[in-house]
């Protein structure tokens, strides 16, 4: 399988590609791991006109801490974040998904920031970004713009930036004293999409009560999901079962996943309620105990 | 676009187009038609080719991002006209029926040892969780791929002759 033609450039420095997507427009697309991009345009579902490689850049690839978060590189690989010491000892959401990312073979091209631009629905990374309420950092020849997670995702396959504009790095809440995570993900087999997937982050305040909840959803609706009316419902409230459970009702009342092979739309609802409820008690595990 | 890529230690220059898959670069241009193509969708790793060291899907990548990178195919893995331990144990000890997802399984199976020459039958099955077999069931497969580490431990035992 072929995609259609295009033009080809791999520039060695930001600036150069930040010049050429600002030459290019629409028809510019950045080209990182390519785990998703390129199955997309082999099956003629995306036809860029010109690929922006940005592989051969240097210092894209780091994860460092910057103002109380993590700071994620355009080519931080999957692989590379399932065994960063620095996202196991600050992200115990992050470091319980990164080995269920796609399979190894995918992981060790695939990039965070790449998966996080795509806002594929049935993507992991985003509905952990947006239960962390993580920050995408866009860079243009203009300047930065700091995005936060929910102004960007949009829609199906659909982010806020802006001709020319790339994903540079994207920023995540690092747990600190008292916060924690996790991800659920049932999927049929290692490398197929989740069936559903569940973002649960709880930071908890001196006394132990809910000071922010995230929660989020894969696979379950047209964009990745953030159930804000449960967020909103937990805060303030002391952790329990019976919290975790109505989270559960609204977090599968407020998805809409349809009947497909991977399973009916009631039985993923059911999943999400579960997921959420378990999801919920793994975070506050984490947040306990660090 | 001119390229300049070494495969199994042997570098060419080609004129390719952009959208020339990795995977057809080996085959069609190098000739070397060992990496196979089976499901052409980034789900079946039978086209795994190592790049740069690194296991990879050859047919999610294109030949002019390997534009410079050295690239081992299974047709590399044999070093001074001997078998890699890997593709002896998958002869032992029958990892294969159909063949097809073979080069694949055993340029993951290789990097695996590369890395770990004890890997536990976990290890091995995570290891090669994104490579598909529809006719072993794995069984063969992952005791091939240990059995591979053990012959090359027993190597890095032997006492290294001096003068």
């Amino acid at each position: 399988m072929y995609p259609a033609a295009f033009q080809y450039s791999a520039p060695r420095t930001l600036e150069e590609a930040l010049s050429l997507l600002s030459e290019l427009g629409d028809d510019g697309r950045v080209l990182a791991g390519g785990q998703s991009l390129i199955p997309m345009m082999k099956i003629q579902q995306a036809f860029p006109a010109h690929l922006v490689d940005i592989n051969r850049i240097s210092g894209l690839d780091g994860i460092r801490e910057v103002n109380g978060h993590l700071g994620i590189g355009a080519l931080v690989r999957h692989a590379a974040l399932a065994s960063s010491g620095l996202v196991a000892k600050n992200s115990s959401m992050m470091a319980a998904a990164a080995p269920w990312i796609a399979d190894p073979l995918v992981r060790n091209r695939g990039t965070l920031c790449g998966s996080v631009a795509h806002c594929d629905p049935k993507g992991d990374w985003n509905s952990m970004m947006l239960a962390m309420s993580a920050v995408v950092v866009a860079r243009s020849k203009a300047g930065e713009r700091l995005i936060p997670i929910g102004e960007f995702v949009i829609d199906f396959f659909t982010n806020s930036l802006r001709p020319g504009e790339m994903v540079t790095e994207v920023r995540v809440p690092k747990d600190g004293v008292g916060g924690g995570g996790s991800y659920m993900k049932l999927e049929r087999k290692i490398g197929d999409y989740a069936t559903v997937g569940v973002a649960t982050h709880l930071r908890l305040e001196g006394k132990g009560k809910i000071a922010r909840a995230g929660l989020a959803l894969t696979s379950v609706s047209s964009h990745n999901l953030k159930v804000t009316e449960a967020e909103q419902m937990m805060a303030g409230q002391t952790p329990s079962a019976e919290l975790f459970a109505e989270a559960g009702a609204i977090a599968a009342r407020t998805c809409s996943p349809d009947d497909d092979v991977r399973g009916p739309a009631d039985y993923k609802r059911a999943v999400v309620a579960e997921y959420t409820k378990r999801g919920f008690q793994k975070a506050l595990q984490a947040a306990t105990s660090a | 676009m001119k390229i300049n890529v070494t495969v199994n230690g042997t570098s060419q220059e080609n004129e390719v187009e952009p959208r020339l898959l990795l995977v057809d670069y080996l085959r069609t241009v190098r000739s070397l038609t060992g990496t196979h193509i089976g499901c052409d969708t980034t789900h079946c790793g039978a086209c795994t080719v190592l790049v740069d060291g690194i296991p990879t899907k050859s047919c999610t990548m294109f030949a002019v991002q390997a534009d410079g990178a050295s690239i081992t195919t299974v047709e590399g893995l044999k070093q001074g006209g001997q078998l890699h331990p890997v593709q002896s144990a998958f002869k032992e000890h029958h990892g294969l029926q159909c063949g097809f997802c073979t080069p694949g399984m055993m340029i993951v199976g290789a990097a695996l040892i590369a890395e770990n020459t004890d890997p536990s039958e976990d290890e091995v099955r995570w290891a090669i969780s994104g490579n598909i077999c529809r006719c072993t069931g794995y069984v063969n497969i992952v005791k091939a791929i240990q059995a591979a580490a053990a012959t090359t431990r027993e190597a890095s035992r032997q006492p290294v002759s001096v003068g």
